[in-house]
C-alpha cells in the first residue's frame, strides 16, 4: 500500500518515525487523558449552565449557544480556555523538552546526522510532528463539541460561530507552538533533558504567575497617586502596565482567545466614555474581532518564529558528538 | 593508476588554543583498509567527524569520494557509511525497525527496504534476532546492528569509530574477518580508528600512527618499523646449550662484523642488534665455533613496540615543554 505513493523524502520518514513515536509514548497518553478530561468537566459544567446564560437577555451575546459552551460556568471551574492557557504550555513543554537532548544522550543522533539529512529537518520533523498531532488533538476537540452540541440542542450554527471556534483551535495551537519550540531550543541548549524540562517549567511558571506581580509591583514603585493625576495620565499608566504583561505568551494568549469567544468584546484595553457614547452593545462581526486579536496573534507567531530560529542557530553549526 | 577516494589536506582542528587535528595530510586508496591509531584523546573522532561535515575544520580541506565534506555533507554522507563508537538506536524499536529507519532515510525504495535489511542481518549474523527491541542487546550485537547500518546504505567508504571497542576477544574477532572480508568481497574501503594495536594489526593494509593530533607516521608495518627504528631494525636473539663465558672472546671477532651495532649478552642468551639481516651467518658461525645452538629468534616489531616508541618520544617532548613553561 505504500509503495504506490510516492517517495516521502527523509523529511516526511522523519516526521513519520516522529509522530509514531509520540503517539506510543506514555507521556503524551497522559496529557491527552488530562486535556480530554479537563475538555469533559468544563462541557458538563457549561452545558448545565447553558440554558441560564441562553436566557440572558442583557448579554448581548446570548445567542451564540456554541461559544458559549466553551464559555459559560458556575465558576466552580474555570472556562476550558482559561484551563487551556495553563495546560497547553504543559502540551508543548512536553513534547519538546527532550527533542534533541535525548537522542543526543542515547548516541542516535549521530547515527542520524551521519545519514543524507539536512540538519534543519531534523528540527523541522521535530516540530512539525508534535505540531499535527496537537493540531489533530485540539480539531477533534472542538469538533466533537460542535457535533454533540448539534446532537444535544438541535440549534443550528451560525458561519460566524464555527469561524470563532476554528480561529480559537488555531490560537491555541500557535500557542502551544510557542512553548515547543521554546522547549526545542532548550532541548538543543542543555544536554540533560531534566534540566531543559526544569527551565521550560520554570518560564511557564514565572510568565503565569510572576510576572503580573513582578510588574505590579515595578509600576506601583513610581506611580503617583492616581487621585493627583489627569484621566489622559491615568490611561497613559494603565497602557503601559497592560502592554508590559503583553510580553507574556499567556496574556496574548487570553486576549485573543477571549476576544474571539466573546463577540461583544470590542477593545482590549481601557475605553473613555467619549468612546463609549453613542455605542450599541452588540457582538462585533467576525473580521472586527480578527482585527482586534491581530496584533495578540502575530505577537504569538514572532515569538514561535524567533524560538526557533535561534534553536538553527544553536544546532547548525554544533559539534555533533556522543 | 592511483584515484585517492579519501583526501585530506592540511586539515587542522583547533578548540580554543588546543590543536585537536594539526595540519593532517592523508590519502586512502580505493579498496584499502586504513588503521588509524593513536591513544584517547589523540584527535581521531574528531578527524573522522570533519570528513563527514559533522564538525567544520579550522583550516584545511577534506575530499571523501571527490566531494568537500564541509561545503557538501549529504553528498558525502550518501557515499559514506560512520559507525560512531558509542552507536545508539531507539530502544522502543526492534533491530528491524532501526534498520528499516535508516534505509527509509537514505532513500532506498520501499520495494526493495525489506529484501535488503533481511540480507544485511544475515551479513552481520543478527537475522534470528531482528524483531529483538535494541534495548535488550548486548554491545556486540549493537556494534554488529551498527555496521547493519552502514552497510543498508550500500556505501563506497566504510569509516568505524572503534569498533572494537567493549567487545569480547571472540567478537572482536568475528567482527573483524567480518570487515576484511566485506572490504575483499565489496571493494569498499575501510577507515578504522582504534588504539588497540592486535586488532588495527589483523586487518588493516595501512596503518597512521596518530598522536596529538598529528600523523607521526604511515605505511604497513614493516615500512613503519624501518622508519621508526631505521638501521636498528633487525635484532636476533640466540640461545646456546651451555652459558657463554665472561668476557667472550669472541666477542670482539663479531664487532668487527659491519652489521652488527650492538652485541648483548646474558648467560646462555646472546643478542645481536644488527642493520641487515645477519642470523644465518650467525648461527653458521656459533656452530662452527663449537657452540650447539638450542634457540634461535628473529625479532620482528610489531605494532606495540613501533607504539611504545613514538609514545615514548612524544611523552619526553611532552615533559620537557612542560618543563621550558613552569
Amino acid at each position: 500500500m505504500k509503495s504506490q505513493s510516492p517517495d516521502p523524502g527523509p523529511f516526511g520518514v522523519m516526521v513519520h518515525k516522529e509522530i509514531a513515536d509520540h503517539i506510543r509514548s506514555w507521556r503524551f497518553s497522559i496529557l491527552i487523558a488530562l486535556i480530554v478530561l479537563t475538555f469533559i468537566a468544563a462541557m458538563y459544567v457549561s452545558l448545565a449552565n447553558i440554558k441560564s446564560a441562553i436566557g440572558n437577555t442583557k448579554d448581548p451575546d446570548h445567542l451564540f449557544l456554541y461559544l458559549k459552551l466553551l464559555t459559560t460556568t458556575d465558576n466552580s471551574i474555570p472556562p476550558f480556555h482559561v484551563f487551556l492557557s495553563f495546560l497547553a504550555p504543559l502540551l508543548g513543554i512536553s513534547l519538546g523538552f527532550d527533542a534533541v537532548n535525548s537522542e543526543q544522550n542515547s548516541g542516535t543522533l549521530t547515527r542520524l546526522m551521519a545519514q543524507p539529512i539536512y540538519r534543519d529537518n531534523l528540527l523541522l520533523a521535530k516540530f512539525v510532528s508534535a505540531l499535527v498531532i496537537v493540531s489533530g488533538l485540539f480539531f477533534a476537540l472542538a469538533l466533537l463539541m460542535i457535533g454533540g452540541g448539534l446532537v444535544l440542542t438541535g440549534v443550528r450554527m451560525e458561519p460566524q460561530e464555527l469561524l470563532r471556534i476554528l480561529g480559537f483551535i488555531v490560537i491555541t495551537i500557535a500557542y502551544v507552538a510557542f512553548w515547543l519550540s521554546l522547549s526545542i531550543m532548550l532541548s538543543i541548549l542543555f544536554k540533560q533533558a531534566a534540566t531543559s524540562a526544569l527551565t521550560a517549567i520554570g518560564i511557564w511558571l514565572f510568565f503565569t504567575i510572576f510576572y503580573q506581580i513582578v510588574i505590579n509591583l515595578i509600576v506601583k514603585s513610581f506611580l503617583p497617586d492616581p487621585a493627583y493625576l489627569s484621566q489622559a495620565e491615568i490611561i497613559r499608566y494603565n497602557d503601559l502596565i497592560l502592554n508590559l504583561q503583553r510580553i507574556a505568551p499567556n496574556q496574548l494568549y487570553s486576549d485573543a482567545v477571549t476576544t474571539l469567544l466573546m463577540p461583544s468584546v470590542r477593545s482590549l484595553g481601557p475605553v473613555t466614555m467619549e468612546q463609549m457614547a453613542g455605542a450599541i452593545p452588540a457582538p462585533l462581526p467576525f473580521k472586527e474581532s480578527v482585527m482586534i486579536v491581530w496584533p495578540q496573534v502575530s505577537g504569538l507567531m514572532a515569538s514561535t518564529v524567533g524560538c526557533f530560529a535561534f534553536a538553527y542557530y544553536f544546532f547548525m553549526r554544533r559539534e555533533i558528538r556522543s | 593508476m592511483k584515484d585517492p577516494i579519501i583526501q585530506l589536506k592540511g586539515l587542522t582542528k583547533q578548540y580554543g588554543a588546543v590543536k585537536a587535528v594539526d595540519g593532517l595530510n592523508l590519502d586512502i586508496d580505493k579498496g584499502e583498509i586504513f588503521g588509524l591509531l593513536g591513544p584517547n584523546g589523540a584527535g581521531k573522532t574528531t578527524t573522522i567527524l570533519m570528513m563527514l561535515g559533522l564538525t567544520d575544520p579550522t583550516s584545511g580541506t577534506a575530499f571523501v569520494c571527490g566531494h568537500n565534506a564541509t561545503s557538501s555533507p549529504i553528498h558525502v554522507k550518501r557515499k559514506v557509511g560512520y559507525m560512531p563508537d558509542s552507536v545508539g538506536f531507539y530502544d522502543n524499536m526492534t533491530a528491524l525497525e532501526n534498520l528499516v529507519y535508516i534505509g527509509r532515510l537514505n532513500g532506498v525504495p520501499e520495494n526493495e527496504l525489506k529484501k535488503r535489511s533481511a540480507e544485511v542481518l544475515e551479513i552481520v549474523g543478527l537475522a534470528a534476532d531482528q524483531h529483538k527491541k535494541t534495548s535488550a542487546f548486548s554491545r556486540g550485537m549493537k556494534q554488529r546492528l551498527g555496521l547493519a547500518d552502514v552497510l543498508i546504505k550500500n556505501p563506497d567508504v566504510i569509516i568505524l569509530d572503534e569498533p572494537t571497542l567493549g567487545i569480547d576477544p571472540t567478537g572482536v574477532r568475528d567482527f573483524l574477518a567480518l570487515i576484511k572480508q566485506l572490504s575483499r568481497q565489496q571493494g569498499l574501503t575501510v577507515l578504522l580508528s582504534s588504539h588497540h594495536l592486535h586488532h588495527v594489526q589483523q586487518v588493516c593494509d595501512r596503518v597512521g600512527i596518530f598522536v596529538n593530533g598529528q600523523l607521526l607516521a604511515q605505511g604497513d608495518i614493516g615500512a613503519l618499523s624501518a622508519q621508526l627504528f631505521g638501521t636498528d631494525s633487525h635484532v636476533t636473539s640466540i640461545k646456546t646449550a651451555q652459558p657463554v663465558p665472561q668476557p667472550w672472546q669472541l666477542e670482539a671477532e663479531l664487532q668487527a662484523w659491519e652489521a652488527i651495532t650492538q652485541i648483548r649478552i646474558h648467560e646462555n642468551e646472546l643478542e645481536f642488534t644488527s642493520s641487515r639481516d645477519v642470523t644465518s651467518a650467525l648461527v653458521r658461525f656459533l656452530v662452527e665455533k663449537g657452540y650447539d645452538v638450542i634457540g634461535v629468534n628473529q625479532k620482528n616489531y610489531g605494532l606495540d613496540d613501533i607504539y611504545q616508541k613514538y609514545f615514548e618520544s612524544n611523552s619526553t617532548k611532552k615533559t620537557s615543554y612542560e618543563k621550558s613553561i613552569s
